[in-house]
C-alpha cells in the first residue's frame, strides 16, 4: 500500500500527532515502505485459523469487582503539569 | 574496593553471607563503578542515596541473621519500570519530570528480596528500537570496541543501558524488557546473558507498556546462575496483572544440574535464513557440538512460518503500541504544550514529546486499526502469529528445547542502519518468533565474531519451562567458556 501525502496527515491527525508539511512527504515514503514490507503476509494461507488471542494459553480471571485501590487524589495529580482545585486542567472546551 | 566489582552475583551473595566484605562496602564498590562508567551513558538517573540506604538496611539485616535472598546485591532497573518517587522516562521526553507514584511489581519484588538499587538504566525510546540510539537522552554506548577500532557500538537495544552497565561491571545484574529482542539482543551484543521469560511469568505491572501481549520483563547478568537468581525474585503470579501465569515459580537455580543427557535440541532449519553471515552459522554447528559433547541429541526441526515473523510483528507492536500510547496526552503526567484547544495541547504535546521512531510505529498502528484496514492488516498478522505459535507447539513435540543465534550479527556502529528501519529491523529476526510465541529464552555469550565482538545462542524452551532454559543454557555457557572483557571496565581490576 502506498501512502500519499494526504493519507499520511489523515494518520496523523487520528493519531494526534501534528506534522509539519514538510514531514508529509518523507513519512508518506517511509510508511509505504514498512507497509510493503509487511504486505508479505499476504502470501499465508490463514483461511481456518482463529486469530490469537491470548499469548498463554489460559483464561483470565475472574475477581470480585470492588474497590481494592483509591483514594489518591493528590498522589494523581502530582504529576499533572496543570491543575486546580483538584482537577486536571485543560483549554476550555464548552463555550 | 574495585575488586568487589569482579564478583558474580552468587559469589557476592556468598561473600556477604561469610561477612568477608559488607553490603555498604559492595554498593560503594558499585557507586564507584557507576561513575566511571559515565562515559558509556548507561545510566539516565543514578541514585547512589537511595542505594547506601538500601545497602545499609542489609547490612542490618545480615548482621541479625535475617538476610534475604539478593542482600546488598546492588542492581540496575531499565527506566521503563516505574521506581516510586525516583524519575521514570522511558527515556521519552513526553514523560518529562514523571516521578510515579507507584512502584512495579518487578522491581518491588526485587527491594523485598533485599536487592539494592543503583539506578535508571537508557533504552530505546520506550523500548522501541535494537541499538540503544532512539533514547531522547542520547545514545549509550556498548563497552566493547573492535580491536584497532576507535569507533563506538551500539550495545543493542533496547535494554541497552542495562546491558552495558552489567557488562562494564557498574552493576551486578539488571532489569530488561523484551519485546521484540529486547533483552536477548543487547545481552549478545555485550557479552553477557539475558533471559526472556514465559509471557506471564514476571508481571508487566507498573512497566510502561509497549506492546501489552508481547512486553516480557526479565532479567540480564553475567551469567546463566546470576540470571537464575534474579528470575527467582522477579517472577510470579501478581493480581495486578490478570495476564501473570497462577502457577508456582520452581527453584531455578536448582535446575543447573551441569546434565543435559537425553535432552533433545532442535535446530530450527528456517534460521538458516539466506544471506545468514558464515560466522554466525559456525559459531551454531559449534553450540550444537557442545550440547552433543555433552550427551543432549541436537536434530533439525522446522518453523515454517518463520520468514513472517517479523511482518507480524511489526504490524502486532505498532497496533498495542499506538494504543498504550494514547494515553501520553500532555495532560496527566509528564510534557505539555501549550496550545489555544485541548487537540491542539494534545497534537503539539504529542508531535514534541515523541521521537521519530515511535511515531513511526504510532503511525502505522493507527493505520493498521483504522477503519477498512483492521481485517487486512491486524487480523490477518494475528492469525499469522496463531501459525507460528503452533509451528513451535509441533516442534517441542519432538524436541526439548530449541537452539538458534540470538541476532543475525554482532555489535554495529553508532549512526548505522539508521536511514532504514527496516534494515534495523532485521536486527530482530531471531528473536521476535519467540515472542510472539511467548516462550522463554536465555542468551549466552558463545563466541567472538571475526572483528574480535561478542555474538550469543539462545536456547529457547516451552512455555513455562525456563527451568530447562536455564540447564541448557547453563551447560553451553560452561562450554563455551566465554572470559574475553570489554575495552571498558568500569568496575574491575
Amino acid at each position: 500500500m502506498a501512502l500519499d501525502k494526504a493519507a499520511v496527515a489523515h494518520i496523523a491527525a487520528l493519531a494526534r500527532i501534528r506534522l509539519r508539511e514538510e514531514e508529509l512527504e518523507p513519512l508518506a515514503a517511509e510508511l509505504s515502505q514498512i507497509l510493503t514490507w509487511v504486505e508479505q503476509l499476504a502470501e499465508v494461507d490463514t483461511g481456518d485459523v482463529a486469530p490469537m488471542t491470548s499469548v498463554a494459553a489460559m483464561t483470565l480471571p475472574m475477581r470480585e469487582d470492588e474497590v481494592t485501590d483509591g483514594d489518591r487524589r493528590d498522589d494523581i495529580l502530582k504529576n499533572a503539569p496543570h491543575s486546580a482545585r483538584g482537577f486536571f486542567t485543560v483549554p476550555k472546551v464548552v463555550e | 574496593m574495585t575488586e568487589l566489582a569482579e564478583f558474580t552475583l552468587a559469589e557476592a551473595r556468598d561473600g556477604l553471607a561469610a561477612k568477608q566484605f559488607s553490603a555498604c562496602e559492595l554498593t560503594e564498590a558499585y557507586i564507584a563503578a557507576m561513575e566511571k562508567a559515565r562515559p558509556l551513558n548507561a545510566y539516565i538517573t543514578e541514585t547512589p542515596d537511595i542505594a547506601r540506604d538500601m545497602a545499609a538496611q542489609s547490612d542490618a539485616r545480615l548482621a541479625k541473621g535475617e538476610a534475604r535472598p539478593l542482600d546488598g546485591i546492588p542492581i540496575a532497573v531499565k527506566d521503563l519500570f516505574c521506581t516510586k518517587g525516583v524519575l521514570t522516562t522511558a527515556a521519552s521526553h513526553i514523560l518529562n519530570g514523571f516521578h510515579p507514584p507507584y512502584e512495579s511489581t518487578v522491581t518491588e519484588k526485587l527491594w523485598r528480596a533485599g536487592a539494592v538499587m543503583l539506578g535508571k538504566t537508557n533504552l530505546d525510546e520506550f523500548a522501541m528500537g535494537s541499538s540503544t540510539t532512539t533514547s531522547h537522552y542520547k545514545p549509550t554506548e556498548n563497552p566493547w570496541r573492535r580491536p584497532g577500532d576507535n569507533r563506538p557500538l551500539v550495545p543493542g537495544g533496547s535494554s541497552g543501558g542495562s546491558a552495558a552497565a552489567v557488562a562494564a561491571h557498574a552493576a551486578l545484574g539488571a532489569t530488561g524488557t523484551d519485546t521484540g529482542g529486547s533483552i536477548r539482543q543487547p545481552a549478545s551484543f555485550c557479552g553477557i546473558v539475558g533471559l526472556k521469560p514465559t509471557y506471564g511469568r514476571c508481571s508487566r505491572w507498573g512497566v510502561v507498556a509497549y506492546a501489552s501481549s508481547l512486553d516480557h520483563p526479565g532479567p540480564i547478568a553475567r551469567n546463566v546462575r546470576d540470571t537464575a537468581i534474579l528470575l527467582q525474585a522477579m517472577a510470579g503470579n501478581d493480581a495486578k496483572d490478570s495476564t501473570s501465569a497462577p502457577l508456582p515459580v520452581p527453584d531455578f537455580e536448582q535446575a543447573l544440574t551441569g546434565d543435559v543427557r537425553g535432552l533433545r535440541i532442535g535446530l530450527p532449519k528456517e534460521y538458516r535464513a539466506d544471506g545468514m553471515p558464515a560466522e554466525i552459522e559456525t559459531l551454531w554447528q559449534r553450540g550444537a557440538a557442545w550440547l552433543r559433547d555433552a550427551g543432549a541429541e541436537p536434530v533439525e526441526v522446522s518453523l515454517p512460518m518463520t520468514k513472517y515473523a517479523l511482518a507480524a510483528y511489526y504490524i502486532i507492536a505498532p497496533a498495542e503500541a499506538s494504543s498504550n500510547l494514547a494515553r501520553y496526552d500532555g495532560v496527566k503526567y509528564g510534557l505539555r504544550v501549550a496550545g489555544d484547544t485541548l487537540d491542539d495541547v494534545y497534537e503539539v504535546t504529542r508531535a514534541e514529546g515523541f521521537g521519530a521512531e515511535v511515531k513511526r510505529r504510532v503511525l502505522i498502528g493507527t493505520y493498521v486499526l483504522s477503519a477498512g484496514y483492521y481485517d487486512a492488516y491486524y487480523l490477518k498478522a494475528q492469525k499469522v502469529r496463531a501459525l507460528i505459535a503452533r509451528d513451535f507447539a509441533a516442534a517441542f513435540e519432538k524436541v526439548d528445547c530449541l537452539l538458534a543465534p540470538t541476532a543475525p550479527s554482532a555489535a554495529f556502529a553508532i549512526g548505522d542502519k539508521q536511514d532504514d528501519p527496516i534494515a534495523m529491523y532485521l536486527n530482530d529476526v531471531f528473536t521476535v518468533p519467540i515472542n510472539l510465541a511467548g516462550l522463554p529464552a536465555v542468551s549466552v555469550p558463545a563466541g567472538l565474531s571475526a572483528d574480535g565482538l561478542p555474538l550469543g545462542l539462545q536456547i529457547i524452551g516451552r512455555a513455562f519451562d525456563e527451568e530447562t532454559v536455564l540447564r541448557v543454557g547453563d551447560v553451553l555457557e560452561r562450554a563455551a567458556h566465554f572470559t574475553h572483557r570489554p575495552s571498558f571496565m568500569a568496575g574491575a581490576r
